[in-house]
């Protein structure tokens, strides 16, 4: 099935629930869907557990947290480097409201990838010997230790990409792909934010990143460039 | 020792150009958040940078006009784009630094200890830490480079016998390199490589709590 493109982010989200399992993409503010993300907020849901590589970093999900949304967060971010400015999410996990599973980043994606590859948990010596081995199966091969980790399903994926076709297909611009085309494949319904719809053909076939296929919503949020908003800073 | 606690070492761009010197033309390479990156000043053109967030062949900072709201380093800074730069998504970014493709990383610190243990994303007394990339960084690369500083800021040392903080990597530093010294890490032990212009390799030993093994070429940082 095509995706459905939907007039606003609010109306993208109709069926979003309390208690979902909610992955957003982007690394800091960039390929982070903000508009999908306000929606969500505006939504009012509760419960959340949101899978991310950071949170406060630039992007908006800490609003969430502001607003008491979140339950948990799986990610390698949950906090700024600098404790000097402490975001709404800290101040949650402090007073015991949140809880956090940490993850290094790179098992965090293939965690993610296998989800969306229809594979269960694979061995990777990343965190041998460190907090993030606790309560999980090690196994030797070739001498060498290795960590099982599982792989991280979603309710909803909310990704930004920079132009779809009505297809669904996506492409995205420099660093903004990052988690991005991953996530797209691990939930049971993927949205997308785009900055442009085009009509089939329009896109190069081997440009394309994200193939139709994963993506069940679109949104259209046209972006400013001249806007200097949109060059934002972690400090 | 209190003499020595107020004794300069090198400043902090002699640090990022003597970690640059360790890097050889072509070699592919991944420098992590705070002074790691200053080291980009100082790197010649063939070698390539690569940004976890999904970049190979990143250039010098951008500035006002030439910034892209989309292109940026793992640690957030605007940068420019050299000619044959690529970008991919995370999966394949860490399949790249997990799968031992990367020549160098280079990484700040907040302790190692004399086996090679790195401890760099969690201070305990905050509760909480953010690990990025770093766990699969010093997993990956073919040679690990911390830089920083020799002592934290109430001068306790950070080269030390075992890690308090918590773990980054086991046995994954291969040198380091800091205001008062270049250490090796080696089966035998750490070796004392380099010392900042003005110190002698006893008084960085005074300062460091791992033991160190002075080379019999042991010698002054030239810049």
């Amino acid at each position: 099935m095509p995706p459905v493109i939907y007039e606003t982010p609010f109306d993208a989200l109709f069926d979003v629930f309390d208690g979902a399992v909610v992955m957003v993409g982007g690394f800091g503010h960039v390929g982070h869907p903000h508009n999908l993300v306000r929606a969500l907020r505006d939504r009012s849901v509760k419960n959340l557990t949101i899978i991310a590589n950071n949170i406060g970093l630039g992007d908006s999900l800490d609003l969430l947290a502001e607003a008491g949304q979140i339950k948990k967060f799986i990610g390698s971010f949950p906090v700024r480097a600098s404790r000097e400015r402490m975001t709404h999410f800290e101040r949650l996990f402090r007073e015991g409201l949140a809880e956090v599973e940490i993850t290094p980043q790179g098992t965090m994606v293939e965690r993610i990838r296998a989800a969306g590859a229809g594979i269960a948990a694979f061995y990777t010596p990343v965190g041998v010997g460190t907090v993030v081995e606790q309560g999980k199966e090690k196994r030797a091969f070739n001498g060498r230790e290795y960590i099982l980790e599982t792989a991280l399903h979603a309710d909803f994926a909310l990704i930004k990409a920079y132009k779809a076709d009505r297809l669904g297909n996506l492409i995205y611009r420099r660093t903004a792909r990052n988690f991005n085309p991953i996530m797209a494949t691990a939930a049971r319904v993927t949205i997308a934010e785009v900055e442009e719809v085009v009509e089939p053909g329009e896109l190069d076939p081997e440009a394309i990143v994200t193939p139709g296929i994963y993506v069940d919503r679109i949104v259209i949020c046209p972006r400013d460039y001249n806007d200097p908003a949109i060059f934002q800073t972690w400090d | 020792m209190t003499q020595l606690s107020s004794k300069p070492g090198i400043s902090r761009e002699l640090m990022a150009l003597r970690a640059a010197r360790e890097l050889r033309p072509g070699m592919y390479v991944n420098l992590g958040i705070g002074l790691p990156t200053l080291v980009s000043n100082f790197i010649e053109p063939s070698i390539i940078l690569q940004a976890e967030n999904g970049m190979l062949g990143y250039g010098p900072l951008a500035e006002g006009p030439e910034r892209d709201p989309d292109l940026i380093n793992a640690g957030g800074q605007y940068v420019t784009m050299l000619p044959g730069a690529c970008f991919f998504h995370s999966a394949d970014s860490f399949a790249m630094i997990r799968g031992g493709h990367l020549d160098v990383c280079i990484l700040g610190g907040l302790q190692v200890s004399e086996k090679g243990d790195l401890a760099n994303w969690m201070v305990p007394e905050r509760g909480i830490g953010s690990i990025g990339g770093a766990m699969d960084l010093v997993t990956g690369a073919r040679r690990v480079i911390v830089l920083m500083e020799h002592r934290d800021r109430q001068g306790r040392p950070k080269v030390v016998k075992e890690c308090t903080y918590p773990i980054t990597g086991r046995r994954v530093v291969n040198l380091v390199i800091t205001d008062l010294a270049v250490i090796e890490v080696t089966p035998e032990g750490m070796v004392l490589r380099e010392v900042a212009p003005g110190w002698t390799p006893e008084e960085v030993q005074a300062v460091t709590e791992a033991r160190l093994i002075v080379a019999p070429d042991c010698r002054e940082m030239t810049f």
